[in-house]
C-alpha cells in the first residue's frame, strides 16, 4: 500500500472529458444567493477539494449534485452528457454516492441494513433478503475494515471509525463513479483518519472521482489534487495543490483573491485574523 | 431491536458483559420480551395467590384471552405509528364510528358515506355473505379515514397529535349524524357476525382448535428451518443447532400446552364439550403474525423503522417517507375496523360510546410492550403482550372486587414503571432500573391490597 500522501497528479489535459462538470449552478433561498453561478469539474481518479468558510455555499453546491436539493438553474454533465438530478435516487442512478458528515445512518438498524438502506435486496416473494444483504456486507467489510466483525448490532453501538466504514461501504458497494465526501475525517482520530486516506488512494486508483468538502486545510493538502475555493456563494477559483501554498489557499478563503492578486500586506494580515 | 450499548469497554467485567450482549444479539433472543413474559407470570401467580386459586383457571384465562383481543389488535398498528415518531389519538372514536357503520349495514341494510345512504334491503336478512360485506366495508372505510389522517400528517405537515386529536372529536361526533338514526343504539348483529364476539358457545371447538395448533406449530418450525437454510445458502454461519432446535421444540410445546390448558380444558357449562379457541383470539393470532411479518420481513417495515431511527437518513436513502407514514395510518384504520367488529359482535349492539378511552389503553399496551416515543424502537409481539399484561391486571383486580378507579391507578402506575425501566436500562443504570421496578411493584401492590373490600 503506497504511503498516505497523495502522489502529484498533473492537471488533466483539455482533451479529456470530465467525469463530472457543474456549469453556472445557482441556488437561492428566498433572497439569499447561497450558490451564485459556480462552475467546477472533476476528472476520473482525482480528488477535488471544495473549501470555504461557513456559509460559503459548499454544502449547498454539493446538494445539487447529490439530489438533496436541486439547483435553481445551471447544468450538470456526467461524462459530457447533461443530466437531471431532482432527488437522491436520480443521483445514485448516475453513479453519484454521498458520504454525509453525519453519515446518514439509521442508528437502530444494523450495518447490513444501513448499507442497503432504500435499496434493499428482496427475495422472489418480495420479502427482505436479510441473509443476502448480510453476506454482501461481510464481503465488503473484509476489504474495508477487516477487524469489524460483529455486523448484527445496531449501528448506534459502533465506534466512529466503524460507522464511517459502514457509510463508505454503502457508497462503494453501489459502484459509485463520483463520490462526495463531506468532512470525512471530522469525527475521527489519527489512526482512523489514515485509514480513510488509504481508502481514498485506493478509490482513486479505480478511477473514481471524489469531491471532498473540508474545513481543515491540512486534510485538504494531504488528500486533494485540486482545490476549488468558494466565498459567499461565488467561486474564487480552482488551483492545483502542487502549485500553491497553504497560506495562498487561506488567502483565497478569507480574502477571496487568487494568489496572483493578493498583496503582501493582505498575506501578512492573514494569521492575525486567524483561519476560519 | 437491541438496546443501546456504549462503545467504550474497559476491564474484564465489561468484556464478559459485551460477549453476553453479542450472544444475545446473534441468537435473536428478545430480552425485553422475555422480561415481559416473566412479569406476566409474576402477575398471574400473584393474582392466583391473592384470589385463592381463582385466577389460573382455564375459564378465567380463556376470558382473559378474549378480552385482550380488541386492544391487542389495535396495539399492533399503534407500534408502527409510534415507531415513526407519531401518535394516533383518534383510535377509540374511529372504532366507535366504524362499529356503528358496520352495525348499520346489518340492522338496516344501510351503507352510509358522507351523509349519502345506500340502502340494500336484502342485507337486513341473514345471508352467508352479510358478515363479510359488513367487515369489508368497515375495513375499507377505516383504511380511507386512516389514509386521510395520515396524509394530513405526512403531506400537509399537520402534527400527528393535532390531526388525531381532531379525529378523536370528529369521528365520535359523526356517529350521531350517521345513517339518520340520531345515535340510536343498533342491535342485533347478523348471526354469523356474532361469532366474532367470542362467546364460549360460538367458538372453534376441539377439532378446529387442534388444526390451528398444528398450523401455528408448522409455521413456527418451518420459519426456523427456512431461515437456517437461507443463512447456509449465503455462506453465513447459522445459529447454533441447539438453539434452533430449542426454539422450534420449545415454541411448539408452549403453543400446544397453552392452547390445551386454556381452550381445550375449558368446557362449556351448557354443552359440557371443550370450547376451543375463541374466534377473536384466532383473529389476534393471525393479525399478530401478519403484522410481525410486515414489520420484520418487508421493505415497508424496514422503512418504518429506518424513518423512526433517523428520518433524515431515510429521506437521503431515497425512501418515500411520506407514503410510508400515510400507510401506517391507513393500516391503523383497518385494524380499528377489525376491533370494532369484535366489540360490536361481543356486545351484539353498537352504541355511541363504543371504544371510548380505547386509544389510551392501546397506546399504553404498545408502550408497556417496549415501544418508545423517541422512535425506531418497539416490537409487535411486545405490544400484544402489553395488552395481555394490562388486561391481566384488570381481570385480576376484578376478581378481587377492586373498584374501577383503583384499577385505573394501578394501570397508571404500571405504565409509568414500565417506561421508567426502559429509560434506565437505556443508559445502563441497572441499580436505578431495579429501584424503579421495586418502587412500582410496591405502590401497585399497596393500591391493590388496600383496594380490596
Amino acid at each position: 500500500m503506497s504511503d498516505s500522501t497523495s502522489q502529484e497528479t498533473p492537471a488533466p489535459s483539455a482533451a479529456e472529458v470530465p467525469l463530472c462538470e457543474m456549469r453556472n449552478i445557482k441556488v437561492a433561498f428566498g433572497g439569499l444567493h447561497a450558490v451564485d453561478g459556480v462552475s467546477i469539474d472533476l476528472y476520473p481518479g482525482e480528488v477535488v477539494a471544495l473549501v470555504g468558510g461557513n456559509g460559503a455555499g459548499k454544502s449547498t453546491l454539493v446538494h445539487t449534485l447529490s439530489g438533496a436539493h436541486p439547483a435553481d438553474s445551471g447544468v450538470i454533465l456526467i461524462n459530457g452528457q447533461p443530466v437531471v438530478i431532482n432527488n437522491p435516487r436520480d443521483a445514485r442512478a448516475h453513479g453519484i454516492e454521498v458520504i454525509y458528515q453525519k453519515l446518514a445512518l439509521a442508528d437502530n438498524i444494523d450495518a447490513a441494513g444501513n448499507v442497503f438502506l432504500g435499496r434493499e435486496l428482496v427475495t422472489r416473494t418480495g420479502s427482505l433478503d436479510d441473509e443476502g444483504m448480510d453476506s454482501a456486507t461481510r464481503k465488503l467489510m473484509q476489504r474495508l475494515n477487516p477487524r469489524f466483525r460483529n455486523l448484527k448490532t445496531a449501528v448506534r453501538s459502533l465506534s466512529g471509525g466503524q460507522r464511517q466504514s459502514v457509510a463508505i461501504a454503502r457508497a462503494v458497494h453501489f459502484n459509485a463513479r463520483i463520490l462526495i465526501m463531506d468532512e470525512p475525517t471530522a469525527a475521527l482520530g489519527p489512526a482512523e483518519t489514515s485509514q480513510v486516506s488509504e481508502l481514498i488512494t485506493q478509490l482513486k486508483a479505480e478511477g473514481i472521482g471524489i469531491f471532498l468538502i473540508s474545513h481543515d486545510i491540512h486534510d485538504v493538502f494531504d488528500l486533494a489534487d485540486r482545490i476549488s475555493v468558494m466565498l459567499q456563494g461565488k467561486l474564487v477559483g480552482t488551483v492545483n495543490k502542487a502549485d500553491v501554498t497553504k497560506d495562498e489557499v487561506l488567502a483565497m478563503i478569507i480574502v477571496g483573491k487568487m494568489p496572483a492578486d493578493v498583496s503582501s500586506e493582505e498575506m501578512a494580515g492573514l494569521h492575525g485574523s486567524g483561519p476560519s | 431491536m437491541t438496546e443501546a450499548v456504549p462503545a467504550v469497554h474497559t476491564g474484564r467485567g465489561e468484556e464478559t458483559s459485551r460477549r453476553w450482549r453479542d450472544f444475545v444479539t446473534n441468537s435473536g433472543i428478545d430480552t425485553r420480551l422475555l422480561g415481559m413474559i416473566l412479569a406476566l407470570a409474576v402477575i398471574w401467580i400473584g393474582f392466583d395467590v391473592m384470589s385463592s386459586g381463582k385466577f389460573i383457571t382455564s375459564r378465567n384465562l380463556w376470558n382473559l384471552s378474549v378480552q385482550s383481543v380488541s386492544i391487542g389488535v389495535m396495539a399492533t398498528g399503534m407500534v408502527l405509528i409510534i415507531v415513526t415518531r407519531n401518535i394516533d389519538l383518534s383510535v377509540g372514536s374511529l372504532l366507535g364510528f366504524l362499529g356503528y357503520n358496520m352495525a348499520l349495514i346489518q340492522t338496516q341494510g344501510k351503507i352510509s358515506i358522507l351523509g349519502l345512504n345506500l340502502t340494500i334491503d336484502s342485507l337486513k336478512e341473514h345471508h352467508w355473505y352479510t358478515w363479510i360485506l359488513a367487515l369489508a366495508v368497515g375495513m375499507l372505510l377505516g383504511a380511507l379515514i386512516g389514509l386521510l389522517q395520515g396524509s394530513l400528517v405526512a403531506y400537509v405537515g399537520v402534527p400527528a397529535f393535532i390531526v388525531t386529536l381532531g379525529g378523536f372529536l370528529a369521528w365520535r361526533g359523526l356517529i350521531f349524524r350517521t345513517g339518520g338514526t340520531k345515535g340510536q343504539t343498533l342491535s342485533p348483529m347478523d348471526s354469523t357476525f356474532q361469532y366474532l364476539g367470542g362467546a364460549p358457545e360460538r367458538s372453534l371447538g376441539v377439532a378446529k382448535t387442534w388444526v390451528v395448533v398444528i398450523v401455528v406449530c408448522a409455521g413456527l418450525v418451518s420459519s426456523i428451518v427456512l431461515a437456517r437454510r437461507r443463512r447456509i445458502r449465503h455462506g453465513l454461519d447459522p445459529r447454533a443447532k441447539a438453539m434452533d432446535v430449542g426454539f422450534a421444540v420449545g415454541g411448539s410445546i408452549a403453543v400446544f400446552l397453552g392452547v390445551w390448558l386454556i381452550a381445550i380444558k375449558y368446557k362449556s357449562p351448557s354443552t359440557g364439550k371443550s370450547v376451543g379457541l375463541a374466534y377473536p383470539v384466532l383473529i389476534l393470532i393471525v393479525v399478530t403474525m401478519l403484522m410481525t411479518y410486515l414489520a420484520r420481513r418487508r421493505r415497508f417495515g424496514r422503512y418504518v423503522y429506518a424513518y423512526g431511527g433517523n428520518p433524515e437518513a431515510a429521506e437521503l436513502g431515497g425512501i418515500n417517507t411520506r407514503r410510508t407514514i400515510a400507510s401506517t395510518y391507513a393500516l391503523m384504520g383497518m385494524l380499528c375496523a377489525v376491533s370494532a367488529a369484535i366489540q360490536t359482535a361481543r356486545l351484539n349492539s353498537a352504541t355511541t360510546n363504543l371504544g371510548v378511552q380505547n386509544e389510551l389503553d392501546v397506546i399504553a399496551a404498545a408502550v408497556i410492550g417496549g415501544t418508545s416515543f423517541s422512535g425506531g424502537v418497539g416490537t409487535i409481539p411486545g405490544a400484544v403482550l402489553g395488552a395481555v399484561v394490562m388486561q391481566s391486571l384488570r381481570s385480576g383486580m376484578s376478581l378481587l372486587n377492586i373498584d374501577s378507579p383503583s384499577q385505573d391507578i394501578v394501570v397508571g402506575v404500571v405504565l409509568v414503571t414500565a417506561v421508567a425501566i426502559d429509560a434506565l436500562l437505556r443508559v445502563r443504570n441497572r441499580r436505578g432500573m431495579l429501584g424503579a421496578l421495586a418502587g412500582g411493584v410496591l405502590v401497585a401492590a399497596w393500591v391493590i391490597q388496600t383496594g380490596r373490600p
